[in-house]
């Protein structure tokens, strides 16, 4: 019995094992020194300085003139002054521009005893030994002049909030597709056109908004109407392939072949043969670029789209027919369900899903590029396959997807890590792709007897 | 066993199986069985669906490893770990479900898997011949080159024995060889059987057609739960007490009695047409009646069903549903108007395999558990209790996955569902094949039930017994078309027979 549960346990939840297998190993071989930059380390740093010089110093802090760096800045600054240290100033910019500044401080005889800054600051080369020895000689202000930066410790770079959100905000795009493919799959087919509908609604919203919407006077509103449109657009391409393969009783692979060509070239056409067609209006990268809670939009969407997905999966009637028309169609009519309506509803939330891939890539870029998504479909169907989802129909779990989805994206990110290059990281995935199915196959081999009572 | 069941004590047996024992987990599929098998005899293996039988013979056949007990095939004792062994001993065994490859001819299946490696060179004359040779053993005639999806379920039977002789096989098992053949099929299965029996070859049947077993067996094994019960000659036993030991009570009659009180007109069928399989057909059911429709394999009553349902279209002719016309578009539409089938394949067309049994159940009933798409899990849950209790479908859960239930109960399942859609038509196109005599009586008793409930109900069966013990009215088919319609006193085998066959009937009044 025991045996039997964990049997159980590794059929339903082994790729989430392998998902943390993988991410302990990236992160064991990603440890190494990690230099903070935050506003955080920034009130350490301050309180250090103090602690270890007394408050009775004169500080110059030095950052790059971006944002980040910026709070980084701001926060040293209050720290010191709330702990009564003396600020003499900050200096947001370049080598050239500390140089400058500093020079300037000299020649005003301003007494600085110590530059706090952060490591990438540090490396500069106005604070080698060398050039500040030269600088305390011309300027005797500036000789026990120290550079200052907040402590290093070790840790993965892997496992840090800014590259596990990159993760996912990179595989977002094909996330989401993967929920509309994993619907296709479980129906007993397959949708190839994915990733040029995704190329289709990033130029059509781009065509939208520049020769129907005002271009660069295009409102907010019009935008969001541009990316509607191109949504829609894909969605009646998925319908097209539904009927193509219900009605006409074409094999999905055929059909959503043709599509996938027609709309690449189409994809072309409208863009009139150039890499990208530039969205002028300012609006458009609204979508990609908010977020909520610091999360990027594209994660959230791609989120809440999973968790509804497997509702609709488990909790309604229209799960319940996609389930059944993959299990066995005959019995599924036989039964009553509508059999052509789900498929055709299938293909066209998977062309849907395509759609708002490409409407987030729009966004992302700031133009409609024919180019976006190729190639994606076999990554898209990787995806669903490694989550689980049998090519032949009838079972699969959107939680799965999703996991597979996490899975790839975790290795190309592991493998970009190490140093590996793109002909190598695809020799790795296609076989890791290989093992993931092999699992799948055998565990099923081992399962299915004890399930069998 | 007593000493009467070895009967040719100075035969040496061909086939001992000895102290076979098998559990799965959470069953004891068999304990502790016992079969001997001499040349030349029939020996009918008995038991209800899930009594062991196929589990003895899968065995057998090296599929499934026994926990305990020895085989021994004239007098060595066998390891069977795989067919291969099995096959090599000298077993054939033609399994239920044929194993033919559809787009092969008859002679490449037969010889399928005999070839002496990868990349032998393949004699066609000489296989050509040894097909010939043994299709004349067995006395029938297959074109040895026809496509096997090109041929009858009868003439698949035909090259399934013949395969199984092709590897000089001295024990053959038949596992319900009859169960999809007509009739007069079935009358050709018996010479063959008989023929194999003169040529020596030790011969175990399985079936759960009593007459059958009455025609054919010179022994009969009787399984229950597992256990061997008796083996006894099979003129020391007659029906009622094979069934009794089968299903370990007894069964006062093959068919239950019904109060049978008939209503208004509910379905009317006018001139229906669809090319050669449906010709001007024209019946008529009426509340509370049962009309069976009886007929040879391939006379079109499967048709006339998928038709009056919607699965196929309707070429010429009305359908009436309480007097008001309807033309049948597509399943669900005439789900939604209250007709149902329960199809012949329940495996392939009746249930979703892959899902869950509660999942099948709630598959047609959508409307009443989703009405706004949104599943109430309870609702469904509790309307299937209600069905599982009241039809006592055997199941561990509602969560079980339908593949494996057994036939009886998954015929059960499909029942439930239906009933749940408060359906008022309702086709049975075979119910009870495949489905062990305790079983059968149940779904009898369920037909008997719905149809005191004002229901119209057509059923469909191949096996005459059952059309005249259940039906109020027959309606026998011949190639298409309506022969004739069986009501009192003209009811009788003979009759069906003559008009499925097209010969005279002797009516009176």
């Amino acid at each position: 019995m025991k045996n039997r549960i964990f049997k159980i346990l590794i059929a339903d939840y082994g790729m989430v094992f392998v998902l943390l297998f993988l991410c302990v190993l990236i992160s064991v071989l990603t440890i190494s020194d990690i230099h903070p930059e935050d506003p955080r380390s920034g009130r350490r740093l301050a309180g250090l300085m103090v602690k270890k010089y007394g408050k009775d110093i004169n500080v110059l802090v030095v950052a790059r003139d971006i944002d980040a760096d910026r709070k980084f800045a701001k926060a040293i600054q209050e720290e010191l002054t709330r702990l009564g240290a003396n600020v003499v100033g900050t200096e947001l910019g370049d080598p050239y521009s500390v140089r400058q500044r500093l020079e300037k401080i000299g020649a005003e005889s301003v007494q600085v005893d110590l530059v706090a800054t952060h490591n990438f600051s540090s490396k500069w080369k106005i604070f080698s030994g060398e050039t500040l020895k030269k600088l305390g000689t011309n300027h005797p202000v500036l000789e026990k002049l120290k550079v200052v930066r907040p402590p290093s410790y070790r840790w993965p770079t892997f496992l840090t909030r800014q590259n596990l959100i990159s993760i996912l905000n990179q595989n977002a795009p094909i996330a989401i597709m993967a929920i509309g493919m994993t619907l296709v799959i479980i129906t007993a087919g397959i949708d190839l056109s994915v990733g040029s509908l995704m190329a289709l609604a990033a130029v059509v919203s781009a065509v939208c908004v520049q020769e129907f919407l005002g271009a660069a006077q295009a409102s907010g509103l019009s935008v969001m109407l541009a990316f509607v449109i191109a949504m829609v657009v894909c969605a009646l391409s998925g319908v097209f392939a539904g009927v193509m393969i219900t009605v006409f009783k074409m094999p999905p692979f055929v059909a959503t072949l043709g599509l996938m060509m027609v709309a690449r070239g189409a994809s072309y056409i409208l863009a009139g043969g150039a890499d990208a067609l530039k969205i002028e209006a300012t609006s458009v990268g609204a979508l990609y670029s908010t977020s909520i809670l610091g999360i990027p939009s594209q994660i959230v969407i791609m989120v809440a789209l999973f968790i509804l997905a497997h509702l609709v999966m488990s909790h309604t009637s229209f799960g319940r027919y996609v389930y059944a028309v993959g299990g066995n169609e005959t019995a599924a009519r036989l039964s009553g369900v509508p059999v052509v309506a789900v498929i055709i509803a299938v293909y066209a939330i998977c062309g849907l899903s395509a759609g708002l891939a490409g409407v987030l890539d729009a966004s992302h870029f700031g133009t409609g590029r024919p180019k976006a998504g190729e190639f994606y479909e076999l990554q898209v169907i990787a995806a669903v396959v490694v989550g689980g989802t049998s090519l032949m129909g009838g079972e699969g779990k959107m939680f799965g997807t999703f996991v597979g989805a996490l899975i790839l994206g975790v290795i190309q990110n592991g493998l970009n890590m190490a140093g590996v290059d793109s002909y190598r990281q695809m020799v790795i995935y296609g076989g890791l792709i290989l093992v993931a199915v092999l699992i799948d196959q055998l565990k099923k081999k081992v399962i299915k007897p004890a399930a069998a009572v | 066993m007593e000493e009467a069941d070895l009967p040719r004590s100075n035969d040496q047996p061909l086939l001992v199986m000895k102290g076979v024992s098998k559990s799965f987990p959470g069953v004891n599929a068999l304990e502790n069985v016992d079969l001997t098998l001499y040349p030349g005899e029939v020996l009918a293996l008995l038991g209800e669906n899930g009594a062991g039988k196929s589990t003895l013979i899968k065995i057998l056949g090296g599929v499934h490893t026994p926990d305990s007990g020895t085989i021994e095939i004239n007098g060595q004792v066998v390891q069977m770990d795989n067919p291969l062994t099995a096959q090599r001993a000298g077993v054939g065994i033609i399994y239920q479900e044929f194993n033919l490859v559809p787009a092969l001819s008859a002679r490449e299946n037969i010889f399928l898997g005999q070839e002496a490696g990868m990349m032998t060179w393949i004699s066609r004359s000489e296989e050509q011949q040894k097909a010939v040779d043994l299709f004349s053993r067995i006395g029938t005639q297959v074109d040895p080159d026809q496509l096997c999806q090109d041929l009858t379920v009868a003439q698949q039977q035909m090259v399934e024995i013949a395969k199984a002789l092709a590897l000089n096989s001295r024990i053959v098992v038949m596992d319900e060889p009859s169960a999809a053949l007509t009739p007069r099929e079935v009358q050709g299965l018996y010479e063959i059987v008989d023929e194999l029996r003169a040529q020596g070859i030790g011969i175990i049947y399985i079936s759960h057609r009593l007459d059958e077993i009455d025609r054919l067996a010179d022994r009969i094994m009787i399984l229950r739960d597992g256990e061997h019960v008796a083996t006894k000659q099979s003129a020391d036993l007659n029906r009622d007490q094979m069934i009794e030991m089968m299903v370990g009570r007894s069964l006062k009659k093959e068919f239950p009695e019904r109060e049978v009180s008939i209503g208004e007109e509910r379905l009317a069928v006018d001139g229906l047409c669809r090319g050669q399989a449906v010709r001007d057909v024209s019946f008529t059911v009426r509340r509370g009646e049962i009309v069976g429709l009886a007929g040879l394999v391939g006379a079109g009553r499967t048709e006339i069903a998928r038709l009056l349902f919607g699965a196929d279209r309707i070429e010429a002719g009305t359908v009436m549903l309480d007097g008001h016309e309807v033309t049948p578009r597509s399943p669900r539409q005439m789900i939604r108007k209250g007709l149902c089938l329960l199809t012949e394949d329940r495996k392939n067309q009746g249930l979703i395999l892959g899902l869950e049994v509660q999942d099948n159940f709630g598959l047609p009933n959508m409307n009443d558990f989703a009405p706004l798409g949104l599943i109430s899990q309870a609702a469904e849950t509790a309307a299937f209790q209600q069905f599982v209790d009241k039809i006592r479908i055997r199941i561990t859960g509602g969560r079980q996955v339908t593949e494996t239930l057994s036939g009886g109960n998954q015929q059960k399942l499909v029942l439930a569902k239906w009933l749940q859609r408060n359906a008022e038509v309702i086709i049975f196109d075979e119910p009870t094949r495949g489905i062990d005599v305790g079983a059968k009586y149940e779904i009898y008793l369920l037909l008997n039930e719905l149809a005191a409930q004002g229901k119209a109900i057509i059923m469909i069966s191949s096996e005459l017994p059952e059309i005249l013990g259940m039906s109020d009215r027959i309606v026998v088919m011949r190639e298409g078309q309506v022969a004739g319609c069986l009501v009192n006193e003209n009811v009788s085998q003979e009759n069906v027979m003559k008009l499925a066959t097209g010969s005279e009937v002797s009516m009176t009044g």
